[in-house]
């Protein structure tokens, strides 16, 4: 249909030099030999790819954004959120550089298989036609089941990755099923296609029963309830390296599709999915800010704070405007910055060597490591959404857009679940600075969790200053979102 | 001379240069908290005569707001970095300026453990109280005045007494849950008017049904703050729990929001709802004001007594700002003023006991007049001030709340009224307990007489007390042409909103 151009394949050069990286790490690792010295090199070069792949993200040029036929769209919603993306894996992936305790993780096929679920994010979030939708999804999923299941003489481990596979590949089938419901309906997989053939007609029944399949299918890639039941045992039983990723990146790049699919496809008929969305983000800031209360593990707390986070940012989704599309952009900022400073921190909860990750551990933490209580204090006050911290302005962009699109109860709601969630992590403050302990933490803080920590501070700390900035790109992306007004 | 410097900038964050300073000290245990407090003491009293620049340049004729600054935040959003004061919130920064070097000076000793977090919590908390006052965008607003809970929750939780933990999280959680409601109306408010800044949002005029909405958002959290019964429960708990210093900030300055919100918010921009739910306002504070009195009776614990008394006195505050009458929301102003200088001095002359005899129990107590004698004056003069003796601060506020109440309403007024009856009921009974009759036991009786620090910390706002109590006009001068430009633009604001129906 259409003739092979090499400026077709320009806006996708970043996708394209990092599959290039994986190929070749394919061989370092091969041949490389099964040891830690060669799992580091891999780690290097990724994070390396990673970097030059940034850069190239950042040079893009949004107008001439579109490759392959228009299957892929480079805009400059693609490059905020593909900066988050790939901020967040290289944050993951350096901090899993000094993991010399964690022999399964040392492998050089984890930073491979990391890399991969990179570009699949990548492709993800610039996917402009059901097929690459596809594409990108299982190109995100197949690695991170892998490694979820890494630390392979692990019980929990290996039922961790096993679950996530399983719904996994039900939630990959329901999107599948429901595209071919829209596909039939429209005629074309192109989402500007799809949302030209449906505006102005009468939807048949199928047409909407296969956007509701596909929604909840990506609303299982986001950990959205009640699609969340994946999240606290994949949270808990993966190594913790990993979960970090898992908290950090997929989520920017699921939430990203979830937008470009709902504002773009389907963005004329927004009554028809802005209630699905209002029901899931309500089960989610409800079932997020309650479940946590109970959990006795950071990791299953983690999880479940994951899935109010993702619960506040559908809350801007559902607005179904520019405004919520921004709204949901500086929250994911926001939420990536919080994700990895927290896990910078969860990562080194050791003890004689061994994870230590019960709540109960951070016993004594002021008194033991001042400068990582005094990281985490901040993390969760960023988390709970006080100002004048990071967390406090995704949540003042996000319900002033539900507020104006009129969905005031939904916003209620919200700031009512964020005073709930803030009960638990004020818990760990308590238990940080109000409790001691005669058991402490191992002392040693590696490099990379200083640096990750550090910027995740300065960032969040700082986060009102670089506001401005931030605010005007956010909202040139989200114009670029909406294919059909 | 001081006319280009960005002075309130200047005053807000001061303290967070206090705080770097504090990271950076390096050492034994015994130095750093050596040098933390004369650090914290340092920058926090700068701070205060930085901020009397403020009182010597400040003009009480001139219209509209001073010392103002205005720069670029969210180009294009209408939400700026604004500061600037009028009458109304330029003594409020005094009263935080000059409480909080007191708090750090009341803390000299009492504190031990973790002294460099101690002054850093406090020096944040001081940049928040400052900011919150001095904020004309309401964005900024809110930023300072939920800021603050940070602060003041790690100051209750590790510092504080038994049942600290549980105390941390009320004051944490009821405070926020009332400033979300806030919130989501801030956010309804920037939606329709297009503004954050408050002077704009002043003179916009929102529709009359959804004043009511606003008010009743704005209520949750100011009431919460005030504290309004029956959402005053929080108080009573984070004053017995806190360090002395912390109370004396809590009941000094942080009580004083609710207030100042009501002046700042409510009434300017929802004067139709605000008129409409006087009544409900009115009811509220003269349960507050008998019901809190009487618990206050029947107290055994020292802090606790004079954390129900605030309550009581902030129910005089919030029926004299909704007296709507120029008499009452002075009287309000005033009071909240004198009451920040005088429940501040009294929770401090509870830590002047407990830091020697380590409990607040009044029945541990007994002719502590005859051990300590300055030390009773000083009490004395405090607990007359805080029942309104004529001649200080205290009686100025009440009578000025009284005459506005009576021009709304002569029940008000004799509700209102049977407070001061049942203040000077428990604070002198209080008195009569802890201080005459014999000396109860061989620990009391071997009380050491108060220091030069602690005279020192009393003698400011003593002095004060007197001052305002014998010059009023000092005070209601500064105070008088805002108050005035607020029922003003109250009135303004009702008729246009009832014109354009």
């Amino acid at each position: 249909m259409f003739e092979f151009q090499m400026a077709d394949i320009m806006p996708a050069l970043p996708e394209i030099f990092l599959a290039g990286i994986c190929l070749i790490l394919v061989l370092v690792a091969a041949y490389g030999g099964e040891t830690a010295r060669n799992a580091r090199r891999v780690t290097r070069i990724a994070m390396g790819g990673i970097l030059i792949t940034l850069a190239l993200v950042v040079n893009g040029d949004p107008s001439m954004s579109r490759a392959f036929g228009g299957m892929f769209s480079a805009d400059s919603f693609a490059i905020y959120m593909k900066v988050l993306v790939l901020i967040g894996t290289f944050a993951a992936l350096g901090m899993s550089l000094r993991s010399d305790g964690d022999s399964d993780i040392n492998k050089p096929e984890y930073s491979l298989l990391v890399l991969l679920a990179l570009v699949g994010m990548m492709l993800m979030i610039s996917a402009d036609n059901l097929m690459a939708l596809y594409m990108g999804v299982e190109l995100q999923s197949l690695p991170l089941y892998v490694v979820a299941a890494m630390r392979t003489n692990s019980l929990r481990s290996s039922e961790a990755g096993l679950k996530y596979f399983l719904l996994g590949a039900l939630s990959s089938g329901m999107l599948l099923y429901g595209a071919s419901l829209v596909y039939g309906v429209a005629g074309t997989t192109d989402f500007a296609g799809i949302a030209e053939a449906i505006s102005g007609r009468d939807l048949p029944t199928v047409f909407i029963i296969g956007m509701v399949f596909m929604i909840s299918g990506l609303a299982f890639k986001v950990s959205a309830a009640p699609f969340h039941m994946w999240t606290p045992d994949v949270y808990e039983g993966s190594p913790t390296l990993v979960t970090a990723l898992f908290a950090i990146a997929p989520k920017v790049a699921a939430i990203s599709i979830l937008l470009r699919l709902t504002y773009g496809a389907f963005g004329s008929i927004a009554d028809q999915w802005q209630q699905v969305l209002i029901a899931l983000s309500v089960a989610s800031m409800v079932i997020g800010a309650l479940g946590a209360i109970m959990q006795t593990d950071i990791k299953r707390m983690m999880a479940y704070s994951s899935i109010a986070h993702m619960g506040y940012a559908l809350a801007g989704l559902a607005a179904g405007t520019v405004a919520g599309a921004t709204g949901v952009m500086i929250y994911m900022t926001g939420y990536v910055f919080m994700g990895a400073g927290t896990f910078a921190i969860i990562l080194l909860m050791r003890r004689d060597g061994a994870e230590a990750t019960r709540i109960a551990d951070l016993k004594g933490l002021s008194r033991t490591h001042p400068l990582l209580a005094l990281g985490l204090l901040v993390m969760m006050f960023s988390m709970a959404g006080i100002p004048p911290l990071a967390g406090f302005f995704g949540k003042w962009y996000v319900f002033l857009a539900t507020v104006e699109a009129g969905l005031v109860p939904l916003a209620v709601i919200g700031v009512v679940m964020s005073v709930i969630g803030a009960f638990y992590y004020l818990r760990i403050i308590r238990l940080m600075y109000f409790e001691d302990t005669d058991s402490p933490l191992d002392p040693k803080i590696p490099m990379a969790n200083r640096v990750v920590l550090g910027a995740s501070l300065a960032v969040i700390l700082l986060f009102f200053a670089g506001l401005g900035g931030l605010l005007a790109a956010a909202d040139s992306a989200a114009v670029a979102l909406i294919v059909f007004g | 001379m001081i006319g280009n410097w960005p002075l309130l900038t200047i005053i807000t964050f001061l303290p967070m240069i206090g705080v770097m300073f504090l990271l950076m000290i390096r050492g034994e245990d015994d130095l750093v908290a050596r040098n933390a407090r004369h650090v914290a003491l340092w920058v926090s009293g700068f701070t205060f005569v930085v901020s009397l620049a403020l009182v010597l340049n400040f003009d009480p004729q001139a219209p509209g707001y001073q010392f103002e600054e205005r720069g670029d935040w969210l180009p294009g959003a209408g939400i700026s970095y604004h500061l600037g004061v009028d009458g109304i919130s330029m003594p409020f920064i005094l009263l935080s300026t000059l409480l909080s070097p007191l708090a750090i000076l009341a803390s000299w000793k009492a504190i031990t453990v973790r002294v460099r977090e101690y002054m850093i919590a406090f020096l944040v908390l001081e940049t928040m109280m400052i900011g919150m006052f001095a904020s004309l965008d309401m964005l900024m607003f809110y930023l300072f005045f939920e800021g603050v809970l940070i602060p003041m929750f790690i100051i209750i939780g590790v510092w504080g007494g038994a049942r600290r933990v549980y105390a941390a999280f009320k004051f944490f959680l009821y405070t926020l849950l009332g400033s979300v409601l806030m919130l989501v109306c801030m956010l309804a408010m920037y939606i329709d008017a297009g503004t954050t800044d408050i002077p704009m949002l002043t003179s916009y005029g929102f529709a009359a049904d959804m004043q009511t909405w606003l008010f009743l958002g704005f209520l949750a959290s100011f009431a919460v703050k005030v504290p309004m019964w029956p959402v005053h429960t929080w108080l009573p708990d984070a004053h017995v729990e806190a360090p002395t210093a912390g109370s004396m900030i809590l009941a000094g300055v942080l009580l004083k929001m609710g207030g100042y919100g009501f002046i700042r918010f409510s009434l300017p921009m929802f004067p139709l709802a605000s008129e409409f739910f006087a009544p409900l306002i009115f009811a509220l504070s003269i349960i507050a004001i008998v019901y809190t009195s009487l618990v206050a009776l029947a107290q055994s614990d020292m802090k606790k007594l004079i954390a129900y008394s605030s309550v009581a006195h902030m129910g005089f505050v919030t029926i004299g700002i909704f007296t709507l009458t120029e008499q009452g929301v002075a009287g309000a102003m005033f009071q909240m003023i004198s009451h920040g200088l005088v429940s501040a001095a009294l929770f401090f002359c509870v830590g002047v006991v407990y830091d020697r005899l380590h409990t607040r129990d009044i029945g541990a107590y007994g002719g502590v007049a005859a051990v300590m004698p300055r030390y009773a004056v000083f009490f004395m003069f405090m607990m007359l001030a805080s029942v309104g003796l004529p001649g200080t601060s205290g009686f100025v506020g009440e009578m000025l709340v009284l005459v506005g109440a009576w021009k709304a309403s002569s029940w008000v007024a004799l509700f209102t009224a049977t407070g001061l009856v049942l203040g000077a009921t428990y604070m002198l009974w209080l008195y009569r307990r802890v201080m005459f009759g014999k000396v109860v036991s061989a620990e009391v009786e071997a009380m050491e007489r108060i220091n030069r620090r602690e005279v020192l910390i009393f003698a400011p706002l003593t002095v004060l007390v007197l001052w305002f109590g014998i010059y009023p006009a000092s005070l209601l001068d500064v105070m008088a042409s805002s108050i005035q430009i607020i029922l003003d633009s109250a009135a303004a604001g009702g008729a246009i909103v009832i014109a354009g129906r």
